[in-house]
């Protein structure tokens, strides 16, 4: 556990110095806050519209077929760690496995739901 | 239990300097060396070739006034700076950068936290990095921020996992998830101290290591989330001051993070010629080989034109995937044929 008290520490200090920057910044700088300065930047228009624009559904797409496989890599970080004394068998399961995902990818490479318009 | 605090403590105050001065300094040198390569001489007035650049750097954002426009949602907009930086940061807590000595009569370990899940340590901290540029893209209340925030969420998953793959050979290898073990069995006595280097057992895995880090980092060619020609600068057009640098500190203690996790997993980590008879020269060993990976970071920003967006992800999936996938299996073959 004194391991990760000392990534513990490392966290806090983090933190603490990013504050310290911070409050040090705020005691120098100047703070002139006025309408026009605050609004959000578009190319010096005044902004159209909500921020919140839609955006393609494809990014969606792209999340679930990133779950289905960082899930893959997840099992396979344990596998690789006793891969030494497991040998052949496990490889041949391994194979078997990776083979049904990779049919999964190939199945939504042709279903285009790797295609970027 | 006093003890071990205190000696984390003294661990820690060594590796943030180390990291705040490295981060500085690698801006600097990506100035130079862009510089260069483009027929440009880079900073020269601040000091003596330009050294004290980084300092003016600092000094001038910290006197900046911090403009929160009125759109934007404050909380998160105030924590996403944070978000981005200490997962950057938590990165070095496993990195190993010595052989284990003796100070002042203590057994020192030469790293922060010598976990036993050292690398999955690593790859948890880094991937929580992806919500710090979200969440400044979606409360910044700009279209370019958000774009660039969803963009960069798009890139980095889809990198993430050819990254986590392009590991597993070296895992398979070794049978460790301990970074200190893992420079440990990289050691080699002989006059060829490189020969055991893992490397030159898994060179795919290495370079899908580097390709898939620089776009976990959004460095160009992979910078799509920043794209300065099309979305300003991305996730970071409405911030400004500290809160801006931030995350630009924390953009570069990412690179230094990939880069040393690389050099420790492929080059091996602070092992060089005389390490055992002089212990310190293990941190020199390191920042030499973090120094090269920083360089051919540098080096193909200042070569190669930027992705188009259909083909950063064709990249991702079609190409870099499946040739992890393959070396995944075919490094597996080898072991158990005896051949590594």
């Amino acid at each position: 556990m004194t391991e990760y008290l000392a990534v513990l520490i490392f966290i806090f200090a983090g933190i603490g110095i990013v504050l310290f920057t911070f409050l040090l910044s705020r005691l120098l700088r100047p703070i002139n806050p006025y309408h026009e300065k605050n609004i959000n930047y578009e190319c010096a228009e005044n902004p159209i519209g909500t921020s919140w624009v839609k955006f393609n559904n494809r990014f969606y797409i792209f999340a679930l077929i990133f779950v289905i496989f960082d899930v893959e890599v997840v099992f396979l970080f344990p596998w690789a760690v006793v891969f030494g004394q497991l040998g052949l068998y496990a490889l041949v399961e391994m194979v078997i496995f990776i083979g049904i995902l990779f049919f999964g990818i190939f199945y939504a490479w042709r279903k285009g739901a790797l295609k970027w318009v | 239990m006093v003890e071990i605090i205190i000696a984390a403590g003294i661990k820690v105050i060594f590796v943030l300097a180390a990291v705040l001065t490295g981060c500085a300094y690698a801006t600097y040198m990506e100035r130079k060396v862009v510089g260069h390569l483009q027929h440009r001489i880079g900073p020269s007035y601040a000091g003596p070739y330009g050294l004290l650049q980084p300092i003016a750097d600092a000094v001038k954002l910290m006197f900046k006034e911090d403009i929160v426009p009125d759109k934007v949602e404050r909380a998160t907009f105030a924590l996403a700076p944070l978000v981005s930086f200490i997962p950057a940061l938590l990165t070095f807590a496993v990195v190993p950068f010595g052989k284990d000595n003796t100070v002042f009569g203590y057994d020192v370990k030469m790293v922060l936290s010598d976990l036993n899940i050292g690398i999955l340590f690593v790859f948890a901290i880094t991937s929580l990095g992806v919500y710090g540029i979200v969440l400044a893209g979606w409360s910044s209340g700009s279209k370019y921020s958000l774009m660039g925030g969803i963009r960069s969420s798009a890139q980095m998953i889809s990198y993430e996992v050819s990254y986590g793959l392009s590991i597993i050979g070296v895992l398979l290898i070794a049978n460790t998830l301990s970074l200190r073990e893992l420079v440990e069995q990289q050691a080699s006595d002989s006059i060829w101290f490189f020969s055991n280097w893992f490397i030159f057992k898994q060179p795919l895995g290495c370079l899908l290591y580097v390709t898939c880090a620089i776009a976990e980092t959004n460095r160009l060619p992979f910078d799509l989330p920043e794209a300065e020609s099309e979305l300003v600068a991305g996730y970071h057009t409405e911030y400004s001051s500290m809160r801006f640098a931030m995350f630009f500190i924390g953009e570069y203690a990412n690179m230094i993070a990939v880069s040393a996790v690389g050099a420790t997993l492929f080059c091996g980590g602070w092992q060089g010629p005389f390490v055992n008879e002089i212990p310190f020269i293990g941190i020199f060993w390191l920042a030499l080989k973090v120094f090269v990976f920083m360089f051919v970071y540098i080096w193909l920003r200042g070569t190669l034109p930027r992705f188009r967006y259909d083909q950063l992800m064709n990249f991702g999936w079609k190409v870099l995937l499946p040739l992890a996938l393959l070396n995944t299996m075919v490094t597996g073959l080898f072991v158990v044929m005896g051949w590594f």
